[in-house]
């Protein structure tokens, strides 16, 4: 009885860890602006589209993944250290609009000329270890162009006015991405290992499923969670963002730039949509129902808390596992004892979890009191 | 529009503000041409009664008048000269002119260190001189060093009031332009805000721009005054003088010429003229 319990249980955690992922993107959003965004889901689609896309995925090609970690890697570091250099020159002369342009011209003919020099080195289409950090500039661009057009006009507006923007966004975004990247189901392939591992065998009889997809989504998410975290409570950037969140006036009012604070906010959570978008497009394949899970994300928040960065992991552990084992174990239960046709319990338990929740702890495990006084 | 050269304020002037108008919305007209002159190192004090227009003015002086859609169509503000009036509120605080707004605003999910520091946005990752000044903002506010792993929410008004003021202090600013700190806070605590308000000004050499409501106060503590009523300023002076006005007596201090009148004779009085 054991076995199958720990092997549901296994499954269940890891699936949740990829609700967290995508209900992290909504956590930053709303503790930086205190605002609901209703396009995350549309922006997991929009980034697994590019991606999909801008690796060729439509030729079906393969990649492996110890070229595509080292890359990565690799890459990684060298533009967090450009990136740390520039802000540091940025900074030191204070930033004016000149030195704000020309880094702007410098970071975008950067990017073409890099960008070119790949596609035509990867014969017209790009390999992952470059399609990922493109994809990650386009969402930053994505971010740029909502600060622009959508979110400068709203500051110091109603929550609900801002959430209502949000749904217009994950609108277009839908429909945007679909109509530049086409709407076909794309494969995008990471190069894992497909075979199932097998944990405990000696303990167990059969020993306990693993998929290896699932462990390093669940990896990723962890590293997420610790990044954001420490990004949130210890960084000057971080504090400012939470400012941000419960004053737009009085933050602008001691000197944080709205529009910067809401630019990298947009673009760290482009940055996770864009990380749930690749788990979940190798998962499930790159299809217009990716935005729905975002729906599932929903009762994730309520459970761990709208405002916090491990809430939102615990929430997706709690409702991943909740869900499997109901279904698993409580089904044939409730089948037996009021003879119904069975199943589904996995589709409807997520939400009668986040009701409970809404009734007896609306700020759930863990976001913040709301903070009331007369 | 037409091109007007802006007439050369004498350096000694922190902030003038030039004949501005303020329209809200595109339509509501708040201030009808204001004027005033902060000079370095002095306390200036904007009264007048509710609507008058002293909050509008501080806003349209620190830039935060674009988010409430408001927007100065006439006149211009000068910093030490020069124009502001296209800049946004961070290059203002960037120029040492912070606005410490009406009611508080802390942030209240943050403690009140954490309040403190984001004060000091715009000094990037100076961290020798960031703990130095929050050193200095509890050797003025004491009581928030007791207080300074609090949620900001939580604290009282006058500990907030306190952060509020401490945090604009963090960005080591050359001008406060205060609104309404007096606000739901008890006499007492008044008191002890505008004796620390005065203490950063002497000791500090931060000039101050006070809007408020309670004139007896204000006037005790500033060094000039600037009265409005409906958006434009009817009077001005040095403190002393508008305390010995008799207009000011009359309809702010709420002494009267001959000293305290009856309230008998008040309504008498009014309820004649109404029916007559």
């Amino acid at each position: 009885m054991l076995g199958p319990f720990l092997e549901t249980l296994i499954g269940g955690l890891l699936t949740g860890v990829l609700y967290s992922l995508v209900a992290l993107g909504f956590v930053l959003i709303f503790k930086a602006s205190g605002v609901f965004n209703f396009a995350q889901g549309a922006m997991v689609l929009f980034a697994a589209l590019t991606l999909a896309r801008l690796t060729g995925e439509i030729d079906g090609r393969e990649v492996h993944l110890a070229n595509f970690v080292i890359a990565a890697a690799i890459l990684g570091t060298a533009l967090a250290f450009v990136g740390w250099y520039a802000w540091r020159e940025y900074m030191a002369r204070g930033g004016g609009p000149a030195e704000r342009n020309r880094m702007a011209v410098l970071a975008v003919v950067g990017a073409v000329i890099g960008g070119a020099v790949a596609w035509f080195y990867g014969k017209g289409s790009w390999p992952l270890w470059v399609a990922l950090p493109a994809t990650a500039a386009i969402m930053g661009v994505l971010a740029y162009a909502i600060e622009r057009l959508v979110l400068r006009h709203l500051v110091n507006q109603e929550g609900i006015i801002l959430f209502m923007a949000t749904l217009g966004i994950a609108y277009f975004l839908d429909g945007f991405g679909q109509t530049l990247w086409g709407s076909d189901i794309y494969k995008i392939d990471l190069g894992l290992p497909k075979a199932p591992i097998f944990l405990f065998e000696d303990v167990f009889p059969g020993g306990l499923l693993v998929e290896p997809g699932d462990l390093v989504a669940a990896l990723i998410a962890g590293l997420l969670v610790v990044v954001l975290a420490i990004f949130f409570q210890k960084t000057r950037i971080g504090r400012a963002l939470r400012a941000v969140a419960d004053d737009h006036a009085a933050a602008q009012s001691v000197g944080i730039p709205l529009n910067t604070i809401w630019l990298i906010v947009w673009t760290v959570s482009g940055f996770v949509a864009l990380a749930a978008g690749v788990i979940w497009g190798a998962k499930l394949g790159v299809q217009f129902s990716i935005s729905l899970i975002a729906l599932k994300a929903l009762p994730v928040l309520i459970l761990g808390g709208f405002t916090s960065v491990p809430g939102a992991i615990v929430g997706g552990l709690i409702i991943g596992a909740g869900e499997k084992l109901s279904e698993v174990f409580l089904a044939p239960i409730l089948v037996r004892q009021f003879d119904l046709a069975g199943g589904g319990i996995e589709n409807w338990f997520a939400y009668m979890l986040a009701l409970i929740f809404l009734l007896f702890r609306p700020q759930g495990l863990f976001g913040e009191r709301i903070i009331e006084r007369v | 529009m037409s091109v007007t050269t802006p007439a050369p304020a004498p350096a000694a002037n922190v902030i003038d503000v030039v004949n501005i108008e303020v329209i809200y919305n595109h339509v509501i007209l708040v201030l009808k041409g204001v004027s005033l002159a902060v000079a370095q190192g002095s306390i200036v004090a904007l009264l007048g009664a509710n609507g008058a227009g002293k909050s509008t003015t501080l806003k349209a002086i620190s830039n935060l008048l674009r988010t409430e859609r408001g927007e100065v169509t006439k006149g211009h503000v000068l910093c030490r000269g020069e124009r502001v009036d296209g800049l946004t509120p961070n290059d203002l605080v960037r120029r040492g002119v912070i606005q410490v707004m009406e009611g508080r605003h802390c942030f209240g999910h943050l403690t009140v260190e954490e309040n403190l520091l984001t004060g000091a946005f715009i000094h990037g990752s100076k961290r020798r001189q960031i703990a130095d000044d929050l050193e200095k903002v509890y050797h003025y506010f004491p009581r928030l060093r007791e207080r300074r792993t609090s949620q900001a929410g939580y604290t009282s008004g006058g500990e907030q009031q306190m952060t509020a003021i401490g945090r604009a202090l963090m960005s080591r600013p050359s001008t406060i332009l205060l609104d309404e700190p007096s606000m739901g806070l008890a006499p007492q605590l008044v008191g002890e805000i505008f004796e620390i308000v005065k203490n950063l000004n002497e000791q500090e050499k931060v000039s101050i721009l006070l809007a408020e409501q309670n004139t007896n106060v204000a006037l005790r503590y500033a060094h000039y005054g600037y009265i409005l009523e409906n958006g434009r300023v009817v009077l001005d002076g040095d403190a002393a003088s508008l305390r010995e006005n008799e207009d000011v007596k009359e309809f702010y201090l709420g002494i009267g010429g001959e000293g305290r009148r009856s309230f008998r004779d008040v309504k008498h009085y009014r309820r004649r003229k109404r029916w007559l």
